[in-house]
């Protein structure tokens, strides 16, 4: 059964690759796109002929590449998450990284043309991504510190200092959208819905090296994760690092949450929506739960990709509606069946 | 009389498998537990007792290593606890802790097998599958296995806790021979049939050489059950030695605040009392 699922999930998620880079202002089926795929991976240069074949390999692939990786880091984020807090609405978020990434990409946007503007350089596109991941990183090591005492993390002191640090970084975000003129207050709302546009290879290569790490990691943190499901005392009992586990959990989310939220944006919901879909599927085992999570997860987002570049053609809707159009109601419905049923 | 107390000094504090000497833990300024000394030796059913609050479940979190104690020394085998790693640990001390939650809805089955996934490692999958089939059988529980944990009463779950314990320490077994099992009010939610049963079980366990911590409150299990028994109040050990030697009436008015006597019952020479003195005897 769980063989069955990975190995269905692996192709869907195949298939789905090849159509998603189909799609688009010029339309490629999907045939040609395996071919073009298939020619570049054994290296036959004759095949890569034609305007396709630029499209493709320079525009397409990159960005579904990104839309698949980042896809897979924030469900696995918020499975990592709802198993660290023990709470099944636990999410990427809470570990700090979209409240500082979301101050950071702001100050970054609204006070960077002022403390520029002496200069004739116009901005360059990496300090945005690069000043999101920086707040990000600093709110979620805020946190851990905050809350960890005689080398002990307490999760629930986290959760709690997360939402008072939220509170700020939205009061402070705030603030500088009410500084800013109308383009920056533009690029401000775009940004915190977040796109996979202006995906490329560069952007590929800088955030794979910092969001891999964590899927890596996913078999090394399943068992832990599934001790710390009786407690964090019962953990120990059975002989599961318990801080270890916290710490490079919180270190390897944020990580790959801050570069995920550095490339695409703020995107909402893929990190409660997946793992709950899988948890109903397969059960709560992390060893299953972290790879499936991954997979559907990257298939989200290149799905929710498609539906964004379809919509409103040729122009783009943002994805971050995308997501939270599917991610709210089904958000909803959870809570609505948690207060019926037995279970917490 | 000499000789016997020097072998007694002698050989079981080499022997022990816990030994905590002068253990003490402060919290917010309050002194939880004070100078505690107590061994516990392979073989021997040890029961703690003592009112809400004397500290047992603070001195069995320090045994277990789950706190560290502000002052005084605890030994596994020799070895400073502290110092032992982890997975080593957990072959060797097996704990079932007071009341635990799951928020995820595991089934029976894989709850027991969280007992055996990292410390029975080296085993085969059918052994540990084996395994797992043994002690949710000895538990009580293996027609619960497919359950969901959740939707289990307080005694079922508890149970089910017990058998991933049974897991642990027999997937422990085969990495270390001298191992000791705590457990921390394990019958609380149970009803008197299985009380008995995992009681017995616990001094079965002890009778292959495991040593046995139980904190209880049920005085007369207690004596029933224990070999040694640990009376705690306000923090401190304030007796320790054979049931029927350490339990007398001025203890019972002492610590527990109760004006009872001890009554023995003639077969087995064991001290119990009924609490139904209390309303015969109004004056007390």
């Amino acid at each position: 059964m769980a063989l069955i699922t990975v190995v269905g999930l692996t192709l869907a998620c195949l298939a789905l690759t090849i159509v998603a880079i189909g799609q688009g202002a010029i339309a490629i089926p999907p045939g040609r796109v395996a071919e073009i795929l298939m020619a570049r991976l054994s290296g036959d240069d004759a095949l890569l002929q034609g305007r396709d074949v630029l499209v493709v390999l320079n525009i397409r692939l990159p960005r579904v590449l990104i839309g698949l990786l980042i896809g897979a880091a924030l469900a696995v984020s918020g499975a990592l998450m709802q198993g660290l807090f023990r709470n099944p609405l636990a999410d990427p978020g809470l570990v700090g990284v979209s409240a500082g990434a979301g101050l950071a990409a702001a100050a970054t946007i609204v006070l960077g043309d002022r403390l520029l503007s002496g200069m004739t350089m116009k901005l360059p596109f990496a300090v945005l991504p690069f000043g999101a991941f920086c707040g990000g990183l600093i709110s979620t090591l805020a946190l851990y510190i905050i809350a960890t005492r005689d080398g002990r993390t307490s999760v629930a002191t986290m959760l709690l200092a997360g939402v008072a640090l939220g509170a700020l970084a939205g009061a402070l975000t705030g603030l500088l959208a009410y500084l800013s003129d109308d383009r920056q207050l533009r690029d401000l709302t775009f940004w915190s819905l977040g796109s996979l546009g202006g995906a490329s290879w560069t952007k590929l290569s800088a955030v794979a090296p910092i969001v891999l790490p964590l899927l890596l990691a996913m078999p090394l943190l399943a068992r832990g994760l599934n001790g710390l499901m009786l407690g964090e005392a019962e953990a120990y009992h059975l002989g599961i690092p318990v801080q270890r586990v916290k710490a490079m959990a919180i270190i390897l989310v944020a990580l790959a949450v801050g570069a995920s939220v550095a490339t695409a944006g703020m995107i909402g919901f893929v990190g409660i929506v997946v793992p709950h879909l899988v948890r109903l599927a397969i059960g709560p085992d992390h060893r299953l739960l972290l790879p499936l999570s991954a997979l559907g997860g990257a298939m989200l987002l290149v799905g929710a990709d498609i539906a964004a570049r379809l919509i409103v053609a040729p122009a783009e809707l943002p994805i971050g509606i995308v997501t939270a159009a599917i991610g709210a109601p089904f958000f909803l419905w959870l809570l609505l069946r948690r207060s019926s049923a037995l279970d917490v | 009389m000499s000789e016997t107390v020097i072998s007694e000094a002698s050989a079981p504090a080499s022997r022990a498998i816990v030994a905590g000497q002068g253990i003490s833990f402060a919290a917010g300024g309050r002194h939880l537990v004070r100078e505690a000394s107590l061994t516990l030796a392979p073989g021997k059913t040890t029961i703690l007792i003592g009112p809400n609050g004397a500290g047992k479940s603070t001195l069995l979190k320090l045994l277990t290593g789950e706190l560290k104690p502000s002052a005084g020394s605890i030994l596994v085998d020799g070895e400073a606890l502290a110092s032992i790693p982890g997975w080593r640990l957990a072959c060797q001390r097996v704990v079932m802790a007071q009341h635990a939650r799951l928020v995820f809805p595991f089934s029976v089955y894989e709850v027991a097998r969280l007992g055996v996934d990292g410390v029975g490692r080296a085993l085969s999958r059918q052994r540990r599958e084996a395994l797992i089939g043994e002690c949710l059988a000895a538990a009580g529980v293996l027609e619960l296995a497919s359950r969901r944990y959740q939707t289990l009463s307080g005694g079922e779950q508890q149970r089910v806790q017990f058998a991933r314990v049974l897991c642990q320490m027999e997937a422990g077994r085969s990495v270390c021979e001298r191992q000791v099992l705590f457990l921390d009010e394990p019958i609380a939610s149970l009803d008197l049939c299985h009380q008995l049963a995992l009681l017995d079980m616990a001094r079965s366990i002890a009778g292959r050489g495991v040593a046995v911590l139980v904190v209880l409150h049920d005085l007369n299990l207690a004596v029933t059950y224990a070999d040694h028994l640990v009376v705690m109040d306000q923090g401190r050990i304030i007796a320790q030695g054979a049931p029927a030697k350490t339990l007398n009436d001025a203890l019972l008015r002492q610590v527990f605040k109760v004006d009872l006597s001890l009554s023995r019952a003639p077969a087995p020479g064991l001290p119990f009392l009924l609490p139904q003195q209390h309303r015969l005897n109004p004056a007390a």
